[in-house]
């Protein structure tokens, strides 16, 4: 509460400065010679970091009275659904179930 | 789709019970219109948006269905009692195991559990209300229609008949045409709004409502299993809305998620199936656990021994529970890697429920315990449940499942898991919570006869079937030859579940008994219980607390005793905000009901003109500006008995 007496909003401009530069690289990848799967890793990559500067930054998601539970819950937001999608994938796809 | 498609017809069983049907809805309506109760239940019950109304008809909805589910499975008995029985035949047979499956599960132990939380969760943490009062009504009527739905199928177009897995390809469009696994599909979806949005509910409840000085460490723990339930039926319910919308579109519009031909994967359906079926295990009995930790330490006059192990077995529970779903079809062909992690993860979740364990035991070490009904219930629960969890972890073994999947093995066992784990315990809760919804007890001495028709009952149906699954027999076998030496066992099965059904009756007649007969001098305390919802007037005030309490340990109550503290003077009364009733939510459950029955016949313009009902409103309720009420502090004060003129309470007749 006592950090918004401050006058220059330093954290907000970093946030804002890491953001684009995350961007610019995103689109420097597109255009390089790496194989498409390097690609999509590296943007994807990206991706996922910027998704939490927005949210640690811009939407103060550790921050207040909540901030505890919000991280908890986005924390095990990506935790299910990493367990959802990542493990559906492995488990359909290995094991002679998926090469009938 | 002409008439006799609609009404299934050509069976004298079903014909007779579309009589009774026919013959008890009119007598319900000539009935009530009769006693001019329409209003009366319209405004106090149909219009409610008190958590304490809608966890009674909760409750009154899940013993209904328990009778339901309890009369498919005294069917599924009788036809294996002998060999060669000829009660039932294979269809009527695969239809009666899948509607016992899903109506035990989904509509039996899901609200009677969500009934009581709803009932004690806003008394045990100093609330008025739960969060969002009319959402939890609307809850209550989405899983009502859906339960009804689920119910008329047997009557109107077939049961669902592909088990209460619904396996695919099984339950595609192919192997079974007919609407009966429409049903399931539907039927399901509108049940898991409601439950999505009591999960919601209750998280909030809990985090935002506790009285002040109640740090979630100073939680019941009843309120933490319920706090934690919550997060997993958040976290696997859409898991279940996804797969069933999969499901919906196959049998319906024709895609192919889940037809190899069409380039889907049946394998997709049990993968998604268990992904929210083995968490639901967990939402079903965490908060049975919860109960039972409350009954065992009133019971045992001391605080919950290891109340922060307590905590941090129920948070592991919850974490592992998202990890373990393979060990439901380790034997689909899965790699070793694949089995191995999941029989690792599955092992592990004994080391918590362990925990769990050891700390009823050591509550109760020492303690001068008190054979209540409500106790008796508790302590039948801890050899029962172990029972279960020890053939659990054999179960959970990928190597050795090969030889006990799906046999009776592996059905006596999740019966010895979900029976004493959520049965009891509700039976537990309900002699326990009883005073509190309707301010009498229910009378122990029917009640011991309810326990042990109830307790050895089950034991004799279930102990036998471990035996028959070791020597053979598979799951939702419908009939058998002589000669196999299963007789012996299934016979002695079948008296047990007359025994168990006699358990059920003594209840029902409890109930009755209790209502016309039991004293309606219980006070606020009958029990000499530790927790805030004691403090009150037993039928609670439907305000709750006169003045909301201030906490400062975990059981509020036991200290006040103990220092001779009372709750509150007449002076600390204020006027009480409450919410209004709204007949939204039970009008737009209707129009979910009308809505499911068209799509499971697929009609599909009868369905998107009624679906504007829904859409009617959910706009109703955005433009609904009603912020509640004000309860005048003389009201209070006579309700509480702090009338100097008046001083009555409730139970002095």
């Amino acid at each position: 509460m006592e950090k918004t007496n401050k006058i220059f909003p330093g954290k907000m401009v970093f946030g804002f400065f890491l953001s684009i530069v995350m961007t610019v690289l995103a689109a420097i990848v597109f255009y390089t010679d790496f194989t498409s799967s390097v690609k999509l890793w590296i943007i994807g990559a990206l991706a996922i970091f910027q998704a939490g500067v927005q949210l640690i930054m811009f939407m103060h998601m550790n921050e207040g009275k909540s901030g505890m539970i919000n991280t908890i819950n986005i924390v095990y937001s990506v935790f299910i659904a990493a367990v959802i999608v990542a493990g559906s994938i492995w488990i359909l796809s290995t094991g002679h179930a998926a090469h009938y | 789709m002409s008439l006799d498609q609609i009404l299934v017809t050509g069976d004298p069983m079903i014909l007779a019970s579309q009589i009774a049907i026919l013959i008890t809805m009119i007598a319900l309506i000539v009935g009530i219109s009769y006693f001019k109760k329409w209003k009366y239940l319209w405004s106090e019950w149909f219009t409610t948006v008190d958590h304490k109304k809608i966890g009674i008809m909760y409750i009154l909805a899940g013993v209904i269905m328990f009778f339901r589910g309890g009369v498919d499975g005294l069917m599924m008995k009788a036809q294996t009692s002998r060999p060669n029985m000829e009660f039932l035949d294979a269809q009527h047979y695969d239809e009666i195991f899948t509607t016992h499956g899903v109506i035990m599960i989904l509509f039996m132990a899901m609200p009677l559990l969500i009934g009581i939380m709803n009932v004690v969760i806003p008394l045990q943490i100093g609330a008025r209300d739960v969060a969002f009062p009319k959402l939890n009504a609307l809850s209550f009527w989405t899983f009502f229609v859906g339960a009804m739905l689920f119910n008329i199928s047997f009557v109107i177009g077939g049961s669902p008949d592909a088990g209460w897995t619904s396996y695919f390809p099984l339950a595609g469009k192919e192997f079974t045409p007919g609407v009966g696994n429409n049903y399931y599909a539907i039927s399901l979806q509108i049940a898991g709004i409601g439950t999505l949005a009591t999960g919601i509910n209750f998280i909030v409840t809990i985090l935002k409502m506790r009285a002040p000085g109640m740090t979630l460490m100073k939680m019941p723990m009843f309120t933490w299993t319920s706090l934690v339930t919550s997060v997993i039926i958040v976290a696997a319910f859409p898991i279940l809305t996804v797969a069933l919308a999969f499901m919906t579109l196959d049998r319906l519009f024709g895609t192919h998620f889940f037809t190899v031909a069409g380039g889907g994967d049946p394998m997709l359906w049990l993968n998604l199936f268990w992904l929210w079926g083995h968490p639901e295990v967990y939402i079903v009995v965490l908060p049975a656990f919860g109960m039972f930790s409350e009954v065992i330490s009133t019971f045992s006059r001391k605080n919950l021994y290891g109340y922060s192990s307590m905590v941090i077995s129920i948070v592991g529970i919850a974490f592992l529970s998202m990890l373990v779903w393979v060990h439901h079809f380790y034997t689909m062909g899965n790699s070793a890697a694949v089995n191995s992690v999941f029989s690792i993860t599955t092992m592990a979740i004994a080391i918590p429920t362990g925990v769990k364990i050891f700390n009823w035991l050591f509550t109760m070490r020492k303690g001068r315990i008190q054979f209540s009904t409500a106790m008796l219930w508790s302590l039948a629960f801890i050899p029962c449940f172990t029972i279960g969890g020890v053939t659990g972890v054999m179960l959970a073994m990928a190597a050795a499942d090969y030889q006990y999947h799906n046999t009776m093995f592996l059905v006596a066992h999740f019966h010895y898991v979900l029976i004493p784990g959520v049965v009891f315990a509700v039976f537990a809760g309900l002699y326990y919570w009883w005073p509190k919804m309707f301010g009498f007890k229910l009378n122990e001495k029917i009640g011991k006869w309810h326990f042990w028709l109830f307790v050895i009952g089950f034991n004799l149906t279930f102990m036998p079937m471990f035996f028959v699954g070791l020597d053979g027999m598979t799951r939702r076998m419908y009939t058998y030859s002589e000669g196999l030496g299963w007789e012996a066992w299934l016979g002695v099965s079948a008296v047990g579940s007359l025994i168990m059904a006699a358990g059920f009756a003594a209840l029902c007649y409890n109930i009755y008994w209790s209502f016309r007969f039991a004293s309606r001098e219980v006070g606020n305390d009958p029990w000499d219980a530790r927790t805030l919802e004691w403090t009150m007037a037993s039928p609670a005030p439907h305000y709750n607390f006169a003045v909301v309490p201030e906490v400062d340990s975990i059981d509020p109550l036991w200290k006040m005793k103990k220092k001779g503290i009372k709750a509150f003077t007449k002076k600390d009364l204020k006027p009480i905000h409450m919410p209004s009733n709204s007949g939204i939510p039970i009008i737009m459950g209707i129009a979910f009901g009308i809505v499911g029955f068209f799509l499971v016949f697929e009609w599909f313009t009868l369905a998107a003109i009624w679906s504007l009902g829904i859409i009617g409103g959910l706009i109703a309720n955005s433009f609904d500006y009603d912020d509640g009420y004000y309860v005048p502090v003389d009201e209070i004060t006579k309700t509480e008995g702090l009338d100097d003129t008046e001083r009555k309470w409730k139970g002095d007749q």
